[in-house]
């Protein structure tokens, strides 16, 4: 088994599902031709090999993720890129409106089976340039939304993604292109909606997902050396969200963090430790917690970007404070 | 076109007029809920351009969609039922008066969102061409809908990639009460396709046969590999916006002179009288037959039932995945406080 980045596990699955069915095809802006194919180069080298299948389009958002819930409707199984997932808001009418609403208000009469592929993430970009719709994309009904935070699953999901006859939005992370992880030569699929325990503690369950994963296991590992272990739960599906092995790990550890990325208001965690205490309010031990990022739109300043931002430092310290109170 | 032909353009006209006539009737005594947007005077557009596609072309539509369900041969019983929000109409109840669709008819719907469906309808042609089908789409909208981004993210996409559309433009010269001349800096919209070089003409949207002819004439074209063209048809609402809207702002006198050159009665007059395809007592057999059609519909609709509550969560996701529980969430439903998931 090799070791490969997120990046080429992602460009991997979309290599064999090129192949493996004509539908498939492949849209989005500046992926044939610029830096070598895409903005963060995960088409890198696929329009040679699928001649006419994967397509540069105009800077239009809300028509590539239009013409390609049109495309997907007449049976093609279009992958759109949205650049970045800031400009994912350009064709919020299309996501929400259209992809989101086609199966359910006709009745079933008309599929979607469409991937938005779109990376968030951070890098001194500013405001209108690093930001995170995990909360708003996973609140859609109709909506599949996946995050992976390892290139083993990056590779599983969009395969499967790609295969799956619903609209599935597959956020990605500017920050996990360049991660290495073990990945299979051989064909392998991850089911949509099934979350997966990445580290095996007994003090506190964390509940993470995307990038907050790879923090969350180097807080495990400082936590590891003072004698605490935590359980990881990586969702890896935003919705529908499987929180039966959350909730499982809970009722061992009797402590919850919820580690996420975006903001903290009315954010994912919210929703999350709203879950958790609903199912399993007699295990609790501490109020379920929230380790999020800063609400503020995202300044430029080196120093202000990383202090809006949560890490691993932020989820020692939220395990710490949890583990010193008694309650 | 031979006179059955012809005269089954003036039945379905006739139809359309008489179906919106009963459906404002239905929505006045609350039958019909929410948006109600009828197609009074606008018959000609639908029933000649539907007139010049193949069955099996794509039909996209906005959401003043009634006339073109009816004109693609959808039963007008089950889309009176869809008014009502009933089991038996075209989508189960599920969309209403805007979202009327009949998929095995090519018809993909009525859309609600101003200019959203443009994308869509492009997407579809992507796929005919994908597919190596020689199937057009056509995709109707208001004048109102020529302003926003998508309309214009289209048309440049559509021309880039040759796509086989046509867009129609339904210019009944108002965006909801807004006069084109308040809200278009271009108010010809064929000339709005010259930005991108698309083809584009203009025909008289009461003639029938006039618009028949333009839609052939371009759809002929796009099957042939032309590419994608824009058909301005300049026409007339008779009724507001919608039966929720007031219609204050039109002048009345305005609305009277448009009804003088009605597209029904011009072509019975004009067409099928004047090249005696039509004798008086057909006119009469037709109109009572459409009548029959319409009340036919009226009970279907009273006589179905709403859908069954226990199908609120059916087809929210195609494929369910594993262990899919309530509303698109893994979690029980015993764990609901309710068990509908809407207090859960």
């Amino acid at each position: 088994m090799a070791e490969i980045t997120y990046r080429e596990a992602l460009k991997r699955a979309l290599r064999e599902e090129l192949a493996r069915d004509p539908e498939v095809v492949v849209w989005g802006e500046d992926i044939v031709a610029y830096g070598g194919g895409g903005a963060y180069a995960v088409t890198a080298g696929l329009a040679k090999e699928f001649p006419g299948r994967i397509r540069d389009t105009p800077i239009a958002e809300e028509a590539i993720v239009g013409v390609g819930i049109g495309a997907a409707m007449g049976g093609v199984r279009p992958v759109v890129e949205l650049m970045t997932i800031n400009f994912a808001l350009v064709a919020w009418d299309q996501i929400v409106n259209h992809a989101a609403k086609q199966h359910h208000m006709f009745n079933g009469t008309i599929k979607v089976p469409m991937v938005m592929r779109s990376p968030a993430g951070f890098g001194r970009t500013a405001a209108t340039h690093s930001q995170n719709f995990d909360a708003w994309l996973a609140s859609i009904p109709g909506l599949k939304v996946v995050a992976p935070s390892t290139p083993y699953d990056a590779k599983g999901l969009l395969k499967s993604a790609i295969r799956d006859d619903d609209p599935v939005f597959f956020i990605e992370h500017l920050a996990l292109y360049g991660t290495r992880g073990e990945v299979p030569d051989e064909e392998y699929l991850l089911p949509l909606g099934v979350s997966e325990r990445k580290r095996e503690g007994r003090h506190v369950t964390i509940v993470t997902w995307g990038r907050m994963l790879v923090e969350t296991l180097k807080a495990a590992k400082t936590l590891s050396a003072e004698g605490i272990e935590l359980d990881v739960i990586d969702l890896r599906t935003l919705r529908p969200m499987d929180l039966s092995l959350a909730i499982e790990s809970l009722k061992k550890t009797n402590r919850a963090i919820i580690v996420e990325e975006g903001w903290r208001s009315i954010g994912l965690g919210a929703e999350i430790a709203a879950s958790l205490q609903e199912q399993a309010f007699n295990y609790l031990d501490a109020p379920v917690a929230r380790v999020a990022g800063l609400e503020v739109p995202m300044p430029y300043a080196r120093n202000l970007e990383h202090a809006t931002l949560p890490f691993a430092d932020d989820v020692v310290a939220a395990v710490r404070a949890m583990m010193a109170n008694k309650y | 076109m031979n006179k059955e032909e012809l005269v089954s353009l003036y039945r379905q006209m006739l139809l359309i007029r008489v179906f919106e006539d009963k459906s404002a009737e239905m929505y006045a005594k609350a039958k019909i809920a929410g948006f109600l947007h009828l197609y009074n005077g606008q018959e000609a557009v639908a029933v000649g351009a539907l007139s010049a596609l193949r069955p099996d072309d794509d039909l996209v539509t906005h959401y003043r969609d009634h006339g073109y369900a009816l004109a693609r041969g959808l039963d007008a019983r089950k889309v009176m039922a869809e008014l009502y929000g009933r089991a038996g109409g075209t989508t189960g109840g599920r969309g209403g008066s805007m979202h009327i669709a009949d998929v095995s008819k090519h018809f993909w719907g009525g859309y609600a969102i101003v200019g959203g469906h443009l994308p869509l309808a492009t997407g579809l042609a992507y796929a005919n061409v994908h597919h190596k089908t020689d199937r057009i789409v056509l995709a109707v909208m208001g004048d109102g809908s020529t302003n926003i981004g998508t309309f214009h993210a289209t048309l440049n996409w559509a021309q880039l990639w040759r796509l086989p559309v046509i867009f129609l433009v339904e210019n009944n010269q108002y965006a909801m009460g807004t006069a084109i001349s308040v809200h278009s800096a271009v108010t010809e919209i064929y000339k709005k396709a010259h930005a991108y070089e698309m083809l584009s003409e203009r025909a008289d949207g009461k003639d029938v046969l006039a618009v028949h002819d333009a839609v052939a004439g371009l759809a002929e074209r796009a099957r042939s590999g032309g590419g994608p063209a824009l058909l301005e048809v300049v026409t007339y609402r008779y009724r507001a916006h919608s039966m929720a809207d007031s219609d204050v702002q039109r002048p009345k006198a305005e609305i009277s002179e448009q009804k003088e050159r009605d597209p029904i009665d011009m072509f019975l007059a004009n067409v099928l009288v004047a090249r005696n395809l039509i004798t008086s007592d057909e006119v009469e057999r037709i109109k009572k037959r459409v009548d029959e059609e319409v009340e036919a519909a009226v009970q279907f609709a009273d006589a179905s039932p709403e859908p069954a509550l226990d199908t609120l969560y059916n087809d929210i996701y195609a494929q369910p995945v594993a262990n899919m529980q309530i509303g698109g969430s893994l979690i029980s439903p015993a764990t609901l406080y309710t068990g509908n998931g809407k207090h859960g």
